[in-house]
């Protein structure tokens, strides 16, 4: 809809560009997020007792200045604020582009956008189900799918991926990570107005694929490798 | 050559429109492209019917006037305005789909003709230098570093015919905006009123009711004077320093 006047009292803080912002540094919260969940998923490599370990101590970790589980429960509203941030500016965008455009072509070619930024609004509620599903799963109230016990997090990873269909979910939410990366960490550098230039642009492109091979790959090898019994109880 | 064509019909604002297909014979592979429609249009007078409004004005690619989605490609399949486009770049016996700029800020008026009003008011919202009046100043007193004069040169080849708007899913501004801002930004006569311009031109963009932008790029492979994706890099640090400085 056009407004035929000009704007009074614009605001830097009331702008899409503000909303992009959030978006953007709260993807980065989550980037960072991943890399050390993936290192603490590679942990399963060195065996049962090790990738217990390193969940057991993360939640004495810092004791005995944080209480029991206080640096687990510090990540974890630092994520859902980064959640709430993220998925409440993607909304309001998606909104907003939809109404910007509310008669469609009846032909339109896409010449330059990758798959990966074709698919961000989608593709971020997949992996929002996704993350649902999966702290049902592995955090509250664990599910075993293969009727195990749920009490030792190794075991219970083990058993996860011994399922089919599960290690089909994990792989696929992957897939969904991998695309949401390659597009979302050049999108935050750009938002984020680093990319003033043809090579500072073509670095941060490669940043995202290097983010998505690594952290959708790493995380992919621990269901794989459970799938060709490199891993097992 | 002998082309089919499917054109957006819409008698004005308030009327519906419709997909209308025309057969059109004898053209030639040198004629522009808006040539072609004025053939077209000759047809339709001798057949008593109305002819098919389109926006022209210089023809020669740097008004910024005219402006089609040509088979989904704003501006058809090179990397040049709709009137510098030639029928050399279709083939005989090719279906070629005409429609106007789909954004809800450029209502259509008729046809294949939208109003851009929307960016003359984000122009007027801060896509300007005040500068004081009196004889010239000499053209070596504002000394430009080389790489800044270019940049902004390059940038401010942006003709402002909304092929990124066109072209964006999102129906963002993005790219003219952020052309604009890159072009002053960069000399120093831009300098006094920037970090104001970059709040009050992405205000008026927002209230205008463009689309945000999600870093797609389909808006600089559409733009015919390939202005680069990074011009939105700059306004989104121009608007993050704007925030800084509790704008």
């Amino acid at each position: 809809m056009a407004t035929p006047t000009l704007v009074k009292g614009a605001r830097a803080t009331r702008s899409t560009v503000a909303l992009k912002i959030v978006m953007a540094v709260s993807g980065l919260v989550f980037i960072g997020y991943v890399l050390a969940h993936m290192y603490g998923n590679l942990k399963a490599f060195a065996g049962h007792d090790a990738f217990n370990e390193y969940a057991h101590h993360l939640r004495e970790f810092g004791e005995p200045l944080l209480p029991h589980e206080g640096f687990l429960w510090v990540m974890r509203l630092l994520l859902i604020v980064a959640l709430i941030a993220h998925v409440a500016s993607a909304y309001a965008l998606w909104r907003r582009a939809a109404k910007a455009r509310t008669v469609k072509y009846q032909v339109k070619k896409n010449q330059h956008s990758s798959l990966s930024s074709r698919t961000m609004r989608w593709g971020g509620l997949a992996l929002l189900l996704f993350i649902v599903w999966h702290l049902l799963n592995f955090t509250v109230p664990k599910v075993n799918p293969a009727g195990g016990s749920t009490d030792d997090p190794y075991n219970l990873m083990v058993d996860s991926f011994d399922v089919w269909w599960m290690t089909v979910i994990y792989l696929l939410a992957m897939l969904a990570l991998g695309l949401h990366l390659h597009h979302g960490t050049f999108s935050a550098i750009q938002t984020l107005g680093f990319t003033n230039t043809a090579s500072s642009r073509a670095r941060a492109k490669q940043a995202g694929w290097v983010l998505a091979v690594v952290i959708a790959g790493g995380f992919s090898l621990v269901p794989l490798s459970v799938l060709a019994g490199i891993i097992e109880k | 050559m002998r082309l089919t064509l499917n054109i957006w019909r819409q008698r004005d604002a308030a009327s519906a429109g419709s997909m209308q297909k025309y057969e059109l014979d004898g053209v030639s592979e040198d004629m522009s492209f808006l040539e072609m429609l004025d053939v077209l249009n000759e047809q339709l007078n001798e057949q008593g019917e109305e002819p098919v409004a389109f926006d022209s004005d210089c023809r020669e690619g740097i008004c910024g006037t005219c402006g089609l989605m040509i088979n989904g490609q704003a501006h058809g399949p090179e990397v040049t305005t709709t009137c510098q486009l030639h029928m050399r770049s279709f083939k005989d016996g090719d279906d070629i789909t005409i429609e106007p700029w789909r954004s809800d800020v450029f209502p259509v008026l008729r046809d294949l003709i939208v109003d851009r009003g929307a960016f003359d008011r984000i122009i007027q919202a801060g896509g300007y230098i005040s500068a004081n009046t009196g004889s010239a100043p000499d053209a070596h007193a504002a000394p430009v570093e080389k790489k800044k004069a270019d940049r902004a040169f390059d940038v401010a080849t942006c003709i402002a015919c909304g092929a990124c708007v066109a072209a964006c899913p999102n129906g963002s501004a993005s790219l003219f905006m952020g052309a604009k801002i890159t072009h002053l930004g960069e000399l120093p006569q831009g300098q006094p009123e920037r970090y104001e311009r970059v709040v009050n031109m992405v205000g008026q963009h927002d209230a205008e009711g463009f689309g945000g932008c999600t870093n797609i790029g389909e808006c600089t492979a559409a733009c015919p004077k390939e202005i680069p994706l990074d011009v939105i890099s700059q306004l989104n640090k121009d608007l993050r320093t704007a925030l800084k400085q509790g704008r």
